[in-house]
């Protein structure tokens, strides 16, 4: 589904990835796990196509499409999702309305009409009770004045009602009691179906407990410097990723 | 001939029709001297600094409309709002239009200046509230020689009026360029309370020039609701004075929806009189093309424990120019006041300008006054966040200056106005949203 190869990209002209080889297949859950500052958020981010960051090198394929020259709404069309680490507060607009206007924007790339109004009350009201969100939250402005678990739900439910094939969740545990965290997680995993992917990008493994990776990666100063199972989280969790510095250094000398 | 020269001989032309023993003639006579000492105001004027009217002036404004133009309810009727039942007063062309209002003195008055200007019963009133708020300047001036027509509103006390109020004013003059004076007088008496919608529509494609002034008296623990609905034609400029004196215990808002025309300028000044009074002035402004808006506002704290609300947002593109010049002054007896005021703007195109000018002066010592002005372009990680659920940039923008305006519209109380103003504001922005308007 998803299929990066040697992907250079810099901001500013700070090479932050340098060099990332990447493939998702439907069905499995993949992980990046690496200390701050090694380059996580910015893949998530470039995948998304966030316009701050220049690729220089490499392409991003997805379903065998180069989509690095795309818009980010074009690719919101293809079925990428991204979960903000922190999603931005837009006052003035209600989350239902956003909603509405993300869908049948979606619907309209695809050359469908909007989506009926009744199809989309019976969703938004399915997807919001398995997130768990007050009805009243749906007619506040989107993402003003939430709680950070409020921000994440959010987020999930969005993802719920968009039903993307590729969901990129950055971050999305930082923050979240473990109430919160365990109704992220049984939203994520109840949208996990044969033909979709997702992509958990996490410091910590905390979050790895209840979405279980196929695939865990540890990214380390721009590159992917170790690849495992899931035990790999477990690893890290314990030992830290210095040992992972200090294994890459002896690889080196 | 100048305008002014015009305006001049014209007046001794008015006073030929008018009664020269009614004790407004004083007041006329007064004002005309006033404007003919002070003539049009320039940029030299610090009121003026951004907003030159030259270019309106120049125009052979006819002065008296011959007759009323007969329009057809249903050529205009969009610019009622019809879908709720309301009084209505409108003026064609200055002049009162008698079928396409409906009018009342029951329980409350919303009828004419004209009549209560002119018959004797309405003389306590006239000496009592007539020019009584109105600062002697030279366009209010200007209006008050001339004043003989406009709406005449006075709810009694404790009495609220059942319906809003619609005044509206259309131009028809196919002829030439018009200029129109309306004169209005509202009165919320201790305890009414009243809501009001008022209007200013060309239909000609001649230059119209429209100097209105409006006095509102809103009496102890009364609430007046006014709207301006400003989205006329190109051709079309409104300079609007509108004076407000609140007593003890009273609210007042208004908004004022500027959305087209050629030069807008409104003077707003709240009066506040007595303890506990609430101000809201809230505006939006969206232009294009080579409009031009000015706000000028103020708001007087003479009295303690007072409150001002001041609202202004503005999205301008092409080479429109927005211009905000909010004055607070709390009194030093006025203490306990809190003011707020915030004048926010989106620059779309480079050629667009906007100058904004906050200015408190506050000699009271326990107080709460806060300001913020702002210009700036849209926040590109929203406009980031929104493209990546799929909105492409187009829509993006338009939903993101949606929601800036849209935001103002949370104290409109009215839905039917709410809605069609929702409704203009995604219309002018040139997008259809898949939300509901």
């Amino acid at each position: 589904m998803l299929k990066i190869k040697n992907l250079h990209a810099s901001v500013e002209g700070e090479e932050i990835l340098k060099g990332i080889n990447l493939e998702i297949n439907p069905g499995e859950v993949h992980a990046i796990m690496g200390p701050n500052g090694s380059g996580k958020s910015t893949l998530a981010s470039v995948i998304a196509g966030n316009e701050d960051f220049e690729v220089t090198e490499g392409d991003i394929l997805f379903e065998k499409a180069n989509i690095s020259e795309l818009s980010p709404d074009e690719r919101a069309h293809k079925g990428i999702f991204l979960s903000f680490q922190y999603p931005v507060e837009i006052p003035g607009v209600s989350v239902t309305n956003f909603i509405k206007t993300s869908i049948n924007q979606v619907r309209k790339s695809r050359g469908q009409k909007d989506m009926p109004a009744n199809e989309m009350l019976k969703k938004i009201r399915e997807k919001s009770a398995l997130l768990e969100m007050d009805r009243k939250f749906l007619s506040r402005s989107l993402n003003e004045g939430f709680s950070g678990g409020e921000k994440k739900r959010n987020e999930i439910f969005q993802m719920a009602m968009l039903e993307p094939k590729l969901a990129i969740l950055d971050e999305t545990d930082s923050g979240l009691d473990i109430d919160a965290l365990r109704i992220v997680s049984d939203g994520v995993n109840r949208l996990k179906t044969k033909d979709n992917a997702t992509l958990v990008i996490t410091h910590y493994q905390r979050l790895l407990d209840y979405v279980v990776p196929d695939v865990v990666h540890v990214l380390m100063d721009g590159k992917i410097v170790k690849t495992g199972g899931k035990e790999l989280a477990k690893e890290l969790e314990e030992r830290g990723y210095d040992w992972l510095k200090e294994e890459r250094a002896e690889m080196s000398s | 001939m100048e305008l002014k020269d015009k305006l001049m001989s014209s007046y001794l032309a008015f006073e030929e029709h008018v009664d020269l023993d009614n004790d407004i003639h004083e007041v006329r006579n007064k004002a005309i001297k006033f404007f003919e000492n002070t003539g049009f105001p320039t940029k030299k004027m610090e009121a003026w600094k951004y907003t030159s009217l030259n270019s309106i002036l120049k125009e052979d404004y006819s002065i008296f409309p011959k007759k009323e133009d007969a329009i057809d309810y249903k050529d205009v009727k969009k610019y009622f709002i019809h879908d709720i039942d309301t009084y209505t007063i409108v003026f064609v062309d200055g002049i009162f239009s008698s079928h396409l209002s409906s009018t009342t003195h029951d329980k409350i008055d919303a009828c004419l200046m004209s009549s209560a200007l002119d018959k004797e019963k309405y003389k306590p009133i006239i000496n009592k509230y007539f020019n009584k708020i109105v600062p002697e300047e030279s366009m209010t001036s200007l209006n008050t020689a001339f004043a003989s027509e406009g709406a005449y509103i006075r709810i009694p006390k404790n009495v609220a009026a059942e319906k809003p109020i619609q005044v509206l004013n259309f131009f028809t003059s196919n002829e030439a360029a018009l200029m129109v004076q309306p004169r209005n007088l509202i009165i919320a008496e201790d305890g009414a309370q009243v809501q009001i919608i008022e209007r200013h529509q060309s239909l000609t494609e001649h230059p119209v020039l429209t100097n209105s002034v409006t006095e509102i008296y809103v009496g102890k623990n009364a609430d007046v609701d006014y709207y301006k609905i400003q989205n006329d034609k190109i051709t079309s400029s409104l300079i609007d004075n509108t004076f407000i004196k609140q007593e003890r215990d009273s609210n007042c808002s208004l908004h004022t929806f500027s959305l087209g025309g050629k030069i807008t300028r409104n003077n707003l000044k709240f009066y506040q009189h007595g303890e506990n009074c609430n101000s809201t002035l809230k505006g939006v402004t969206i232009l294009e093309g080579k409009q031009h808006v000015d706000h000028n506002t103020l708001v007087h704290h003479t009295q303690p424990n007072c409150e001002s609300h001041q609202d202004y947002k503005g999205i301008f593109s092409e080479k429109s120019v927005g211009v905000f010049n909010g004055n607070v002054l709390v009194d030093k007896v006025a203490q306990k006041t809190n003011a707020f005021q915030s004048n926010n703007n989106i620059l779309i195109d480079d050629t667009a300008s906007c100058n904004s000018k906050p200015q408190l002066e506050i000699f009271a010592d326990d107080v709460k006054c806060s300001h913020g002005c702002t210009i700036g372009q849209l926040d590109d990680e929203a406009l980031y966040y929104l493209r990546t659920r799929g909105i492409p940039e187009k829509e993006a923008r338009a939903l993101m200056m949606f929601a800036f305006a849209n935001n103002v519209l949370s104290s409109v109380k009215i839905p039917e106005i709410k809605k069609r103003i929702t409704k203009q504001i995604a219309l002018k922005l040139g997008v259809e949203l898949g939300f509901n308007l």
